[in-house]
């Protein structure tokens, strides 16, 4: 079910760890879902030059976290933002349609890691308040037709 | 990838005995007749079916009367409780069942509600045990079926289902009990049991799939289930599968025969890996109840971790388990039964379950023990649960 590079990025992910001093760190996800991801950025003259993760998830999970991680490294701070989680899916060749809301986790951590970045850094007003939340316990994970 | 090749998911199927296999073939291509045609090789295959019939009624103390053919333990169940439920009505709309059981009857009681039929899901103690006090106190002048799995799929957690039956008995309330994950583990005897219904499946005690049997009590009032020709007479009409038919009574007639021999073989097995676990691993903890469980069966959820992460590395080890996670249970919650039990959430994503069968050796234990505690310390090191925990820990420490 999953592509060859899921399966590496799962079986050999990248940039397992936490970063000690970052930038800006990111936690999105919820424990009841089943899926947790944490990002830390570290963040130099607005290029991120280090990411990090830990994800507690599933194989899907664990892949886009690590896909994730390398898509932003060396990317500026405005160039990491318009990470989709549809680019991070297609860097895997794909996921399974009831995987994608992974790649959603992925494309959030990202944005609440900068998120926390900006807030620190006083680059964005104090009282906008993060609206990257997930509403990803809502989406529909197997498509399985109701019954009337 | 790994060379070893350990299958330790008997619970999700089990391989087809090669007596079985042979037994099986002359009915493909040599005594291929329909057993409804009235020439000779019709008739070998009529009497294939009675032979069979005989032998699966045999095996848990029935009449091969009350012993109907299905398509597989889910139509076992569905035919059960819808065919109970529709036969019945015009005494009362209530049903009785458990909050564990699998979704072949789960589902259908859901179907029921929707029908205008009222259920009563039993809650069950963090063992996954329910009472039959509790089955007494839910009875009601309007309840017309209970439906209690025999053992349960996922923990093991085997139910007083003798009790259960005397209970039924005295209410006059039809009984059924989805026996798929029990039949040839456990003895049954539906006469002494007082079970009214029963419901298995031919490749949970290595037959082939694609074959059930509901077995119906002389005398339960059920309406018929498949409308067509006269096969099973006339309740479940469809040309007979001989077969696997042939295959199914093959496989339980072995599988009665080494009862005893299978379970010592793996509740040594279990017991083992359950001891093995709860020393090596820490932040585990062991789901269903201890005593009373599938002799073959280990459920333990890992703190920290999630399941599917956990099967997948275990299956580059060549370890072929099963785990009640959303992400191999078909929606976003984790497994019914184990929120059941109380487990919170986060706990029911992290689980596995190990069951064991017959060609397991204790040098598959060995390997899973070699393995698993490594796979499950390397998803807790990426898992932010567990950093949380640790921070957790030395600050309470430096306290």
């Amino acid at each position: 079910m999953y592509s060859e590079k899921v399966l590496d990025h799962f079986s050999n992910p990248r940039n397992v760890g936490e970063i000690v001093d970052a930038d800006g760190v990111g936690q999105v996800g919820n424990p009841k879902c089943g899926d947790i991801m944490k990002m830390y950025l570290k963040i130099e003259d607005n290029i991120i030059v280090d990411a990090k993760f830990k994800t507690f998830g599933c194989g899907a999970a664990v892949a886009t976290s690590s896909m994730a991680t390398e898509l932003v490294k060396g990317k500026t701070v405005q160039e990491a933002l318009e990470i989709t989680n549809q680019a991070v899916a297609e860097a895997l060749d794909g996921l399974p349609p009831v995987k994608m809301h992974c790649s959603n986790l992925a494309e959030e951590a990202i944005k609440s890691a900068i998120e926390d970045y900006r807030m620190k850094n006083g680059l964005i007003d104090e009282d906008s308040s993060c609206n990257v939340c997930c509403k990803r316990c809502e989406d529909v994970h197997h498509a399985i037709d109701v019954e009337e | 990838m790994s060379d070893r090749n350990i299958y330790l998911d008997h619970s999700a199927t089990t391989p087809v005995r090669p007596e079985v296999i042979e037994a099986m073939m002359p009915y493909f291509n040599q005594r291929y007749g329909n057993p409804s045609s009235i020439y000779s090789i019709g008739r070998d295959s009529k009497k294939a079916i009675e032979e069979a019939r005989q032998t699966v009624a045999g095996a848990i103390g029935a009449q091969p009367r009350e012993i109907f053919f299905t398509g597989s333990g889910t139509e076992a169940d569905n035919w059960a409780l819808k065919g109970a439920a529709l036969a019945n009505q015009q005494k009362g709309k209530h049903i009785i069942t458990t909050s564990i059981e699998h979704h072949a009857v789960l589902h259908t009681c859901q179907y029921l509600e929707r029908n205008g039929f009222e259920v009563t899901y039993l809650p069950v103690d963090i063992d996954g045990l329910i009472t039959p006090e509790q089955v007494k106190a839910a009875i009601r002048p309007d309840t017309i079926l209970i439906s209690i799995m025999f053992a349960n799929n996922e923990i093991g957690t085997i139910q007083p289902i003798a009790e259960i039956g005397k209970i039924a008995k005295e209410k006059g309330i039809i009984f059924h009990t989805d026996a798929v994950q029990a039949m040839g583990n456990v003895s049954i005897d539906v006469e002494g049991m007082n079970i009214d219904m029963l419901s298995m499946s031919a490749h949970k005690f290595y037959g082939p799939k694609g074959i059930g049997v509901l077995y119906v009590k002389k005398g339960v009032k059920q309406s018929y289930f498949i409308h067509g020709g006269a096969q099973e007479r006339g309740r479940r009409a469809g040309t007979e599968n001989v077969p696997a038919i042939v295959g199914m009574a093959k496989a339980l007639e072995i599988a009665i025969a080494n009862m005893d021999n299978y379970n010592q073989k793996l509740t040594a097995l279990r017991d083992r890996t359950i001891r093995e676990i709860e020393e090596k691993i820490p932040f585990v903890k062991l789901n269903g109840h201890r005593k009373d469980r599938l002799p073959g069966n280990v459920n333990f959820s890992f703190d920290f971790i999630e399941g599917e992460s956990l099967l997948l590395l275990l299956d580059m080890k060549g370890i072929a388990a099963s785990s009640g996670s959303a992400c191999t249970s078909g929606s976003l919650d984790p497994s019914h039964v184990l929120l059941a039990i109380g487990l919170p959430h986060e706990t029911a994503h992290g689980s596995l379950r190990i069951s064991f069968g017959e060609e397991n050796t204790d040098a598959d234990v060995d390997y899973l023990m070699e393995v698993l505690p490594g796979i499950v310390q390397r998803l807790r090191e990426m898992s932010p649960l567990y950093e949380a925990h640790c921070k957790q820990q030395e600050t309470q420490v430096t306290v």
